[in-house]
């Protein structure tokens, strides 16, 4: 139960770091300072979220600290969703990857906060308040360009393409989920997917977008077990370098 | 800072923690913002009890650490800071001095209650230097995460507004 536990604070952990991690780069290079401003606020957010699951899954292990695990971990060690790893491209890719990842973080932690572990449901608790704007705001984004111009439009409707077949993964729990399904600790994902689905339905319809209605449309998995793209490799040796250069070193 | 010892009863210990301030909007303290929940006295040892604000807050860790410091300079070697998440942090937790404060530093404080969940663009912000409330959202982020930009369109001059959280 410990290690389910243990693994589940991790995935939870290393998707909002990553994600906090990719939307960083666009601080200083966004398209307008409020928009610059924005999305550096709302990688806050997240990697101040991704801090407390670190410091509890710290806490239940004996010798790790939240910084040896978000810095000393290697790829495959990683288990965040491969949607977070993919390069933020263009301003209309990263919005749709941030709005499809906050309706599936408001929906998940929505229902996380009715976790029996404590702990879990007080960060859940938090990190809903702040997800709540997350979503607004890249909501708004998402109609923003779909319903813009044309090259808008057809930035947009790529970004879906190339994003759309990594939206499963997230409904697709790890065996370490299932086992905690029992003791209600973790959330259901299947549960949440009409929700996620009714949503970005809205959004889109809103948009002028179309949903991608296909049945069986092909998803990347592996993410949540440490099976990662080449991209990770790249974020990690940049996030990492500093710790793994200078070991121990401090402020 | 002065360099007065306070009682250190816990009484002493809340009066010690309303000196300690917000080190981004060094007006209000800590105990403004609602930040310390609890203070508890276990033998010798105190328990201080704080609540994040928002989760990514960088000032976070220079209170913990502005909070052990000035409980050294009191004597107070034996301490231990704890962080609890729930219930969490909200603006209705803080005073109503605080508010007052951020309104005379140039801040316009939240406007009704963190329940409410109304959108930024249907509150009525006042501009905290003409007191108009002709006033328009230019961002609802702003330099710090719980601060949205606003202008001001008598005075045109922009400002701060501190979130409903």
């Amino acid at each position: 139960m410990q290690e389910n536990l243990f693994y589940y604070i991790l995935c939870l952990a290393d998707s909002s770091l990553i994600m906090g991690h990719r939307l960083s780069e666009w601080t200083g290079h966004g398209p307008m300072l409020e928009q610059d401003i924005a999305i550096s606020n709302i990688a806050l957010d997240l990697i101040g979220q991704s801090r407390n699951f670190y410091q509890y899954a710290a806490s239940l292990m004996g010798d790790a600290t939240e910084d040896s695990l978000a810095y000393l971990r290697d790829a495959h060690q990683f288990k965040n969703l491969l949607i977070t790893e993919i390069p933020n491209g263009d301003w209309a890719k990263t919005i749709l990857k941030l709005f499809l990842v906050s309706a599936y973080q408001f929906y998940f932690y929505q229902n996380l906060f009715h976790s029996a572990d404590q702990q879990l449901s007080a960060i859940a608790e938090k990190s809903l308040k702040e997800v709540t704007y997350h979503l607004r705001w890249s909501s708004e984004w998402v109609i923003r360009l779909g319903d813009g111009t044309e090259e808008s439009n057809r930035k947009i409707k790529q970004a879906i393409e190339d994003l759309w077949s990594y939206t499963g993964e997230m409904f697709q729990p790890a065996e370490y989920e299932k086992n905690l399904l029992n003791n209600s600790v973790s959330v259901d994902v299947s549960e949440i997917k009409n929700n996620w689905d009714g949503k970005v339905k809205n959004v889109f319809e809103e948009a002028t977008l179309k949903y991608p209605e296909e049945k069986n449309i092909w998803m990347h998995t592996g993410g949540k077990n440490g099976v990662h793209t080449e991209h990770l490799g790249f974020i990690l040796a940049e996030m990492q370098f500093l710790q793994r250069a200078y070991p121990g070193c401090e402020w | 800072m002065e360099n007065t010892k306070h009682d250190t009863s816990i009484t002493g210990i809340w009066k010690i923690m309303e000196e300690i301030y917000d080190p981004e909007i060094p007006v209000l303290s800590i105990v403004d913002l609602g930040i310390i929940r609890d203070i508890k006295l276990n033998d010798d040892e105190f328990d201080i009890c704080i609540t994040p604000t928002y989760s990514g807050c960088p000032a976070m860790d220079v209170i913990a650490m502005n909070i052990r410091m000035q409980l050294l300079k009191n004597d107070c070697k034996k301490l231990k800071i704890t962080q609890q998440l729930s219930p969490a942090w909200t603006t209705d937790w803080m005073t109503k001095s605080g508010k007052e404060k951020l309104k005379t530093y140039g801040i316009t404080p939240p406007v009704g209650k963190s329940f409410d969940k109304k959108n930024l663009e249907e509150l009525q912000v006042e501009c905290p230097l003409c007191h108009s409330a002709n006033t328009k959202l230019i961002s609802q982020f702003g330099s710090t995460s719980c601060k949205a930009l606003y202008q001001c369109n008598e005075c045109k001059e922009p400002f701060d507004y501190f979130k409903c959280h």
